[in-house]
């Protein structure tokens, strides 16, 4: 940076503090345990696990653990659905249940979007405008495939559903992954079972109580409960046709392990280590929002963050200067304030991993700023933080953190850009941002990833195919590419 | 082998194809040949570890310049094997009769198939992309596009049966989007892939497009299964014991593998769609805002 003396900052919010805006929450409601969702009806369980609220370390309600008998159960309720009521069913009256699901899920909204801020963390203004608007538009949209594949595969005469699909989701975006999951399923024709999340299970539990008020017939959806064991067993099971897992690359590449040698199909949707490109050319405010966005939504537990920022070298100093402002006016704290920006980190043992991989960060030399603000008391929570002069080579520029953490680089060419974009065996999602659309889209091509925003960052749509290359996974979720896995064709 | 009066007829040594050459195996080792009758054919190159990743090597370097062609051009350039290989349709008639066991209408079946197959993928070259991709109506001002692009660099295991028609079959789908491979060849008359490796020399293709192993499958199994800078595997006709053996060594770089059962007849129109294009191609979608 040179000596120009800067010119005094005034921060908005400076001159006052800011009075709470809390998002009411005595009106929803939920058991104090649930156990699994099989055939229909709620089984009892005979090992437990309790789900808390990361915002204040309270327990919220027990959930079941799916042992191989429970497990069994719910993929021969499916099989029997799928055999039976679904199978047989006409796709008109398929797609009238799924569009009957979204409109109910739109009916409840407000209940599911403060459950998942309370089971997951994340703040009350994501998982109502963004997690839970975009469930019931996937439920909408993907409803109006069931009775219109054979226009998604052109060529393929009578295209099959799969079978049994058994799914496995994350705890970041619960209710939505879950819905990225289920509809495209159902759409095809195929039935499932699926296990949520150990830290998040409550609204897969509520989304139950939904299918049991829309009629969906017994054992067309059932939720297995439990850890990684519980998924285990799901994804090995020999009578589940299609695996569809969501989560990190590790666990990823054991169940691509696991079906190995048999007729199961796999799609998986792994890690990333997102860049957000900046080239000097760009419109750097809007960049700054873009940039903030990328990393900062949902405390950084995405896997499409885009984790680290390729400046070009010449706007470095501002863009980092900008950012840092910028990142100053970010409120963290409650979730459940319709104020907050940050929210809580999903679990103890993120939180663990996250300043973990900081501490390698500080240890590695690289600058590390965090925004300075008064954190809750309980709960867990992490301070916004960004690393200047990271190198390829650094763990923080190479792992993924899955944190409010960002690695800031510098590139001064597109291929430099390219190559260090692509440096990584990640590859899900990158950012570019540049007024000038061929170098733009040039640079897009040479991404080695399965999602670029150009210009925006962190876009979801049911309509738009998401999904890896690389190491990233592979399959896709959402749109009419969305459908592929889960129907047979050749 | 057909000779005439006393000539001696001239034996050909077959070697490996790798980056648009003709290199004996490093290994000196070598599989001999025989016809249906027992008769000798040829010693064909018995490949091994070295190769494989040689030809990785190969197929790398290759890919960007192939994957960057226009889909038009890569369309020409198929439509050139099938014109180079038209050319020599009496050589593959007489070398499946004589050498594999062919009768003639079989023979000349699967080589005429051959050719209008090559035509048939040449032309899917610039449209499985309208196809398979989209324009995606988005809730939002955003234009939303989604494009299928290669995988990279595929292996595969070519079929045990039909040595032109299953190579053709198999490996043309994969090439066409761009991605660039190592055919591995290994059943009764290998030699017949590596003649059509002269088809494939003198059609414009690019040297390291297409890499042509001649060996033992079972060897390589396990090296391309765990090779890192080997993106995707197509394994044809595979036994249970080569899908857990893949499907394991693949993991560990999250491989696409993808398994097809093959045919009997490969002649049958069933044995070509354009969704066998799809396991080797990755969809990426491009958002970007529209406004003033």
């Amino acid at each position: 940076m040179n000596d120009i003396p800067k010119p005094r900052e005034q921060l908005f919010g400076d001159l006052w503090e800011y009075s709470t805006a809390p998002q009411g929450s005595e009106f929803v409601q939920y058991r104090d345990e649930y156990g699994h969702f099989i055939d229909g009806e709620f089984v009892d369980s005979e090992e437990w696990f309790d789900s808390t609220n990361p915002a204040t370390e309270e327990t919220l309600a027990r959930f079941g653990v799916a042992g191989e008998e429970t497990v069994d159960e719910a993929v021969s309720a499916a099989r029997r659905a799928f055999e039976g009521p679904w199978g047989s069913m006409a796709a008109s009256e398929r797609a009238k249940y799924i569009f009957r699901i979204g409109r109910m899920i739109k009916e409840k909204a407000r209940e599911f979007a403060v459950l998942e801020t309370m089971d997951g963390g994340k703040p009350i203004r994501e998982s109502r405008d963004v997690d839970i608007p975009l469930v019931a538009a996937h439920f909408f949209h993907y409803a109006g495939w069931a009775d219109k594949l054979e226009y998604a595969f052109p060529g393929v005469d009578d295209p099959e559903p799969v079978g049994v699909c058994g799914q496995v989701i994350p705890w970041n975006f619960p209710l939505l992954m879950l819905a990225w999951k289920v509809a495209p399923a159902l759409a095809c024709g195929n039935t499932v079972v699926l296990k949520p999340a150990e830290t998040t299970p409550l609204t897969a539990m509520k989304f139950a109580e939904l299918l049991q008020e829309a009629g969906l017939p017994d054992g067309v959806v059932n939720f297995v409960n439990g850890a990684g064991d519980t998924g285990s067993t799901l994804v090995g099971h020999p009578d589940v046709d299609k695996v569809a897992f969501t989560g990190s690359t590790e666990v990823g590449k054991i169940i691509q392990k696991t079906v190995a040698g048999t007729d199961t199909k796999l799609t998986l949707e792994l890690g990333g280590k997102g860049s957000n490109i900046v080239f000097e050319d760009a419109a750097i405010d809007q960049a700054i929002e873009g940039i903030v966005d990328g990393i900062f939504f949902n405390q950084g537990h995405v896997c499409c963050a885009g984790s680290r920022l390729l400046v070009e070298e010449s706007i470095h100093d501002e863009v980092v200067s900008k950012l840092r402002h910028r990142m100053s006016t970010l409120r963290v704290g409650d979730p459940l304030d319709k104020n907050t920006d940050v929210g809580a980190i999903n679990s103890e043992q993120q939180l663990d991993k996250i300043t973990r991989l900081v501490g390698v960060g500080q240890d590695e030399g690289c600058d590390i700023h965090q925004i300075d603000c008064d954190l809750p008391e309980t709960g867990y929570y992490f301070r916004p933080t960004i690393f200047t002069g990271v190198t390829p080579s650094h763990r923080i520029a190479q792992e993924e953190i899955f944190g409010p953490v960002l690695s800031v680089m510098t590139f001064r060419t597109p291929s430099e850009a390219v190559e260090k974009a692509n440096n990584t065996p990640y590859g899900l999602a990158c950012g570019i941002w540049s007024d000038k659309g061929s170098k733009l889209f040039d640079v897009a091509g040479r991404l080695d990833c399965g999602v670029v925003w150009g210009n925006t960052y962190n876009q979801f749509d049911p309509a738009s195919p998401f999904g890896g290359y690389k190491e990233s996974g592979f399959g896709r979720e959402g749109g009419r590419q969305g459908l592929l896995d889960y129907m047979k064709h050749s | 082998m057909a000779s005439t009066s006393d000539r001696l007829s001239v034996y050909k040594t077959y070697k490996l194809y790798m980056d648009g050459g003709f290199p004996r195996t490093e290994s000196g080792r070598h599989l001999k040949i025989q016809d249906d009758q027992g008769q000798f054919v040829a010693n064909i190159c018995h490949a091994s570890r070295k190769d494989l990743r040689d030809a990785v090597v190969a197929a790398r370097e290759a890919l960007d310049g192939w994957s960057g062609r226009t889909a038009f051009n890569r369309g020409q350039i198929l439509h050139r094997m099938a014109e180079m290989l038209e050319g020599r349709r009496a050589d593959f008639i007489d070398m499946l009769t004589e050498q594999a066991g062919y009768d003639e209408n079989d023979a000349v079946a699967e080589v005429n198939c051959a050719v209008d197959r090559l035509i048939w993928y040449a032309g899917w070259t610039d449209k499985f992309e309208q196809v398979f991709g989209s324009t995606n109506p988005v809730a939002s001002k955003h234009f939303n596009f989604t494009l299928p692009e290669p995988t990279g660099v595929v292996t595969i295991f070519t079929p045990r049966n039909a040595p032109l028609l299953g190579f053709v079959s198999t490996v043309l789908p994969v090439i066409l989007s761009g991605n660039t491979t190592i055919a591995v060849v290994d059943n009764p008359a290998p030699q017949v892939a590596m003649e059509f490796a002269e088809v494939l020399n003198n059609s414009d293709l690019p040297g390291g497009v297409i890499n042509i192993l001649t060996g033992v499958r079972e060897e390589l199994l396990v090296h391309a299964g765990g090779h890192k800078d080997i993106d995707g595997i197509l394994s044809v006709g595979p036994d249970s014991e080569e899908r857990e053996t893949l499907g394991l060594e693949g993991a560990d770089s999250v491989k696409r593998v993808e398994f097809l059962e093959g045919h009997d007849d490969w002649t049958s129109d069933e044995a070509q769609s354009p969704y066998r294009i799809l396991p080797f191609v990755e969809f990426k979608t491009n958002w970007h805002p529209v406004g003033r």
